[in-house]
């Protein structure tokens, strides 16, 4: 395999990781909250199956992507109901959340089976793109690509340079002591589940309109489960998120490209089942390491009661 | 005038016992609106989806069929979730068994003893423990989430199971198609009903949850089960648990997954083939929510969410309903119970 | 015979009344109430979406056919998405116990179920698509794709610039096998230095994973696509890359205008009405039938914007040649990977092999 192939092979492996980030970067804010979304394959098929019809009704791409965000953050809705107002048991929840979801899009997306939308653009700065190497890679990718890795800083710099981040964190860490501070914790985690859900409703979005710009029942294909292990693989720290989510991206598109080199004599199977050892070598290997400040919130997946 | 919420200081049994039934009923109804709202005939899909696997002697052996492994995965996922353990691969569990149990029975194609039934079936509940094992070592030693190696796990052994119905475990007579060979005679479990699928298998699979129930009523270490569950602590998401009682929690589940698919690919299926479950492993978590973690409610769940599958099925012939559809009957069933356990966990008072 | 309503058999239906009651409601939920001229009742079973636009969306056509065909004589029903798994026996226990007269089962992972039902139903008459085993109710059928193939890779070999194709397929039994070696077969006659790069996807539908395949594809330089696969996400790539690839099972020329050279179009119509026809007068027999070029059973869409008049011609050489029988696209001399001689010059592959084949041609 030849060096000229590796660059492509980098844009290919965005598309795989796009949609992985941005979910993860959501559940990462509202695991940091301490609340466990399982639903998130639930909420990206809703995303996806509510952009690609609002975008194949009305033709415009705007639309599409802002019904995505909403189809999704709509039913993180019934989740945090479930699981902050009704302190239902998030695990249970979450997996409902997953199941009613793909129900409810294959219900949905019915109508718009087969149909097709004209995908996302690709950028095109002016000269910049056309460097040689970085340009495609970096200059040349479409919108939401860039949105994802925007969210990514921003979601850094609210969690660890700002008040409100600091407060969803001390909500995440130890929720009495933030409500005997006076901190509404039912509110900031409703806002944190939020925007997990928009986020995923935006991951399903971008399969939908750029990465297959068609609509299927179960187009997610597990991405969403992919997610949550990617917050656990980046110690719920946006950046790590963001190389995690790449290196997955990454391995499960290098599989298909040693294929197509006829390089090695693995099977298949043998070959795609790598992403998935890795992810386990490596939580074994964080865990290993005993890194304490890498450990997750210590609310995390537990109900809220105000003892007062 | 606000509503006040307090938590109810004792248990209402009455209330406990309710809430399945309340819950079915108002799945029912809210199915119905739902389907309704998209246009679909709800009536007479909500009959194709409750009522019409149910009106044949075929139709109750295949609820059996679909209800029996998910009610012997689930009494065993119970067990853990209720102790804090989430055991999520069961999925993977179940296809390890099955291969385990299939490799077994590929080594005596022409055996015909009684001993070989018992063997392919020890080596699924063997080849369920030792997937499970992994993430069970993987918590007690270094502390690593079980939710997360488990379903990893899951997809290994999908890729796995794969793998060798492609490749060495292929059937040289079977044309080049992705299957093993059909098992023989004395590794296979034959139907007990004329006519139906019905095997010795799956009455296992409803006793299983009877015994376990017995287990946890009676045994000592079911009273350690218990109590360690009735830790608050214990039930969150990264609880501290004795170590004994995780690995006895993982075994049990994992080689109960393992059975059951064994007892997928021993009886129904014949062989090895890719895809031997819809997702068993992961519907069975809801039915042990929905059995309210209870062997003896876990049950009647198993069979009310095979008849949500079964009945998908149907009301796509009838109304022409998509089959991803059973999967909002499935979430509102599940909701309904989760949602529901508030009003019995709390008292709701209007106070002026 | 258009329009002309027949009866159905009355010698089969009494017997099969009172067996089935045991077993079903008498008023069964999926097809109407039995009437005293009762309508035939069809039962077609997908293993994915009918909105596939290919395989699947190819076999619905011919059931709507049959509707259209036959009117009121008939009832079709299908059921999708029943997947690969062993879901599918159920399904066919309750069409066959609900009173299915006929049932067209379309893959070949549904084959050992519906021998197993067949034999619980003898009354029913089964027709398996792309499978091999029949019995005295169950038939056989499906169709040359490998023609088709030998067509797309001629245009294939004559168009291609870098000499590298990619193919996306699902997973290596025989007739996708077969599918591969005759594109490829094909291609090399026309540039023997072609070569094609085949990915493996385990899976019948993927689109994203098709995407990121084709995409691959392109990347290590292919600039022809073609695919084994129910989605069009293969030929969606293509568009969008600019290059060119073919249509499976269907004409994909609406989402790749100019991507599209052609596609193999899956006609099973003429096949699925005949066998309906023959149920109707009682005069069906189970058989094992391979459909071709020449019985209409394999199609291919008009020429693409893309395709020269020379690759025009030559593509159309080969078709002639096939349903003539002049051209074979098995014919020797055929060396696999190994470099074992499989067919020697001057002689062509039979059905049985073609069926069986588990090798690949050198280039592949």
């Amino acid at each position: 395999m030849n060096v000229s192939v590796l660059v492509p092979a980098l844009a290919t492996a965005t598309t795989s990781a796009t949609p992985l980030l941005l979910a993860a970067m959501g559940e990462t804010v509202t695991e940091r909250a301490g609340v466990l979304n399982l639903g998130i394959e639930g909420m990206m098929l809703v995303g996806a199956v509510c952009a690609f019809a609002i975008d194949s009704a009305s033709g415009s791409q705007i639309l599409g992507i802002a019904a995505g965000a909403f189809g999704g953050a709509a039913l993180s809705v019934v989740f945090a109901l479930l699981t902050l107002t009704l302190a239902a048991n998030q695990v249970a929840s979450g997996l409902a959340v997953a199941i009613f979801g793909a129900g409810l899009s294959s219900l949905l997306g019915a109508g718009f089976v087969g149909r097709s939308v004209v995908p996302l653009a690709h950028l095109h700065i002016f000269l910049l793109s056309d460097i040689p190497v970085l340009g495609p890679l970096l200059l040349r990718q479409d919108l939401l690509v860039y949105a994802s890795v925007a969210i990514t800083a921003g979601t850094w710099w609210v969690l660890g340079r700002t008040r409100t981040g600091m407060v969803l964190r001390a909500v995440g860490e130890n929720d009495q002591s933030a409500y005997a501070l006076g901190y509404n914790v039912i509110r900031i985690r409703y806002l944190a589940v939020l925007f997990g859900g928009a986020m995923s409703g935006l991951a399903g979005a971008y399969l939908s309109l750029a990465a297959t710009p068609m609509w299927m029942e179960g187009l997610t294909a597990g991405r969403g489960w992919i997610a949550l292990v990617l917050v656990v693989f980046g110690a719920w720290r946006p950046w790590r998120v963001l190389i995690g989510a790449y290196l997955f991206g990454g391995i499960s598109v290098l599989q298909l490209y040693l294929q197509g080199a006829g390089l090695v004599a693995i099977p298949s199977q043998i070959l795609a089942m790598i992403p998935y050892l890795a992810t386990i070598i490596v939580l074994t290997a964080i865990s290993a390491g005993g890194a304490r400040r890498l450990a997750a919130p210590a609310c995390l997946g537990k109900p809220f009661r105000a003892t007062t | 005038m606000r509503l006040k919420v307090e938590p109810r200081s004792t248990g209402v049994p009455a209330m406990n016992a309710l809430v399945p039934p309340l819950a079915v009923v108002a799945t029912i109804l809210a199915s119905g609106v739902v389907f309704a709202v998209l246009g679909y005939p709800a009536g007479r899909t909500l009959f194709a989806f409750f009522v019409a696997p149910l009106v044949s002697l075929n139709g109750w052996a295949e609820l059996a069929l679909k209800a029996g492994p998910l009610a012997m995965i689930a009494v065993g996922l119970a067990a853990g979730f209720r102790a804090g353990i989430w055991n999520i691969g069961a999925e993977g569990q179940l296809i390890m068994g099955a291969v385990a149990a299939g490799g077994v029975a590929l080594g005596f194609p022409d055996s015909q003893g009684f001993w070989v039934l018992p063997l392919v079936c020890l080596a699924g509940l063997a080849g369920g423990m030792a997937w499970g094992a992994v993430p069970a070592l993987l918590r007690i030693r270094l502390g690593v989430n079980e939710i997360l190696t488990s379903l990893m796990l899951t997809y290994v052994a999908t890729l796995l199971l794969s793998y060798l119905v492609f490749g060495p475990w292929k059937d040289p007579d079977g044309y080049s198609l992705p299957q093993s060979r059909m098992f023989s005679d004395a590794a296979t479990l034959t139907p007990i009903l004329a006519r139906t699928r019905l095997t010795s298998g799956t009455l296992v699979e409803f006793l299983v949850p009877v015994a376990l129930w017995a287990v946890l009523r009676y045994a000592l270490v079911g009273f350690k089960i218990r109590t360690a569950g009735l830790a608050p602590a214990a039930a969150g998401y990264a609880g501290f648990v004795q170590s004994r009682v995780v690995w006895t929690v993982f075994l049990t589940a994992s080689g109960l997954a393992g059975l059951a698919g064994a007892f997928e690919v021993l009886g129904p299926i014949g062989q090895l083939i890719p895809q031997i479950t819809p997702g068993y492993g992961f519907t069975a978590i809801i039915v042990a929510f929905l059995g309210r973690l209870h062997p003896l409610g876990i049950i009647p769940a198993a069979l009310l969410v095979a008849l949500s599958y079964i009945g998908g099925d149907t009301a796509q012939v009838s109304s022409g309903l998509p089959k991803g559809a059973a999967g909002v009957v499935q979430g509102l069933l599940l909701f309904f119970p989760l949602a529901a356990d508030f009003l019995v966990r709390n008292r709701v008072r209007v106070v002026r | 015979m258009p329009g002309k309503t027949v009866p159905g058999n009355n010698l089969i239906s009494v017997p099969i009344l009172s067996r089935r009651a045991l077993l079903a409601a008498p008023g069964a939920l999926a097809f109407s109430p039995a009437r005293a001229t009762p309508k035939l009742k069809i039962a077609f079973i997908y293993t994915g979406p009918v909105a596939d636009g290919g395989y699947t969306y190819q076999h619905d056509l011919a059931r709507q056919a049959i509707q259209h065909h036959f009117g009121g004589a008939v009832e079709t029903h299908f059921v999708e998405n029943v997947g690969e798994g062993q879901e599918c026996e159920r399904v066919l226990r309750q069409l066959a116990g609900d009173g299915a007269d006929m049932v067209f089962s379309t893959s070949f992972s549904f084959m050992n179920a519906v021998t197993r039902v067949a034999k619980l139903y003898p009354e029913v008459k089964f027709e398996q698509a792309t499978g091999y085993k029949t019995a005295p109710n169950v038939a056989e059928y499906n169709l040359r794709f490998y023609e088709g193939r030998a067509v797309c890779g001629t245009l294939a070999g004559l168009l291609s610039k870098t000499g590298i194709a990619g193919y996306v397929a699902a997973y290596p039994i025989p007739e996708v096998v077969m599918g591969i070696n005759a594109f490829t077969l094909a291609a090399r006659a026309q540039n023997p230095h072609f070569r094609v790069r085949v990915v493996w996807i385990s899976s019948w539908i993927d689109p994203g994973r098709e995407a990121d395949a084709a995409n691959s594809l392109i990347d290590q330089g292919a600039d022809i696509l073609t695919d084994h696969m129910d989605s069009a996400a293969v030929m969606q790539t293509a568009q969008a890359r600019g290059v060119q690839a073919f249509g499976q099972s269907a004409d994909r020329s609406a989402v790749g205008p100019t991507a599209q050279l052609t596609a193999i179009i899956d006609n099973w119509a003429p096949y699925c009405i005949a066998r309906v026809q023959s149920v109707l007068d009682g005069s069906w027999r189970p058989g094992s039938v391979w459909l071709g070029m020449k019985q209409g059973g394999v199609e291919l869409a008009p020429y693409g914007p893309a395709v020269t008049p020379p690759a025009r011609a030559a593509a159309d050489r080969i078709k002639t040649g096939i349903i003539d029988g002049s051209v074979h696209p098995f014919a020797g001399p055929i060396i696999d990977q190994s470099g074992r001689l499989r067919v020697a010059a001057g002689q062509t592959m039979t059905d049985d092999d073609i069926l069986k084949m588990d090798f690949f041609v050198q280039g592949a």
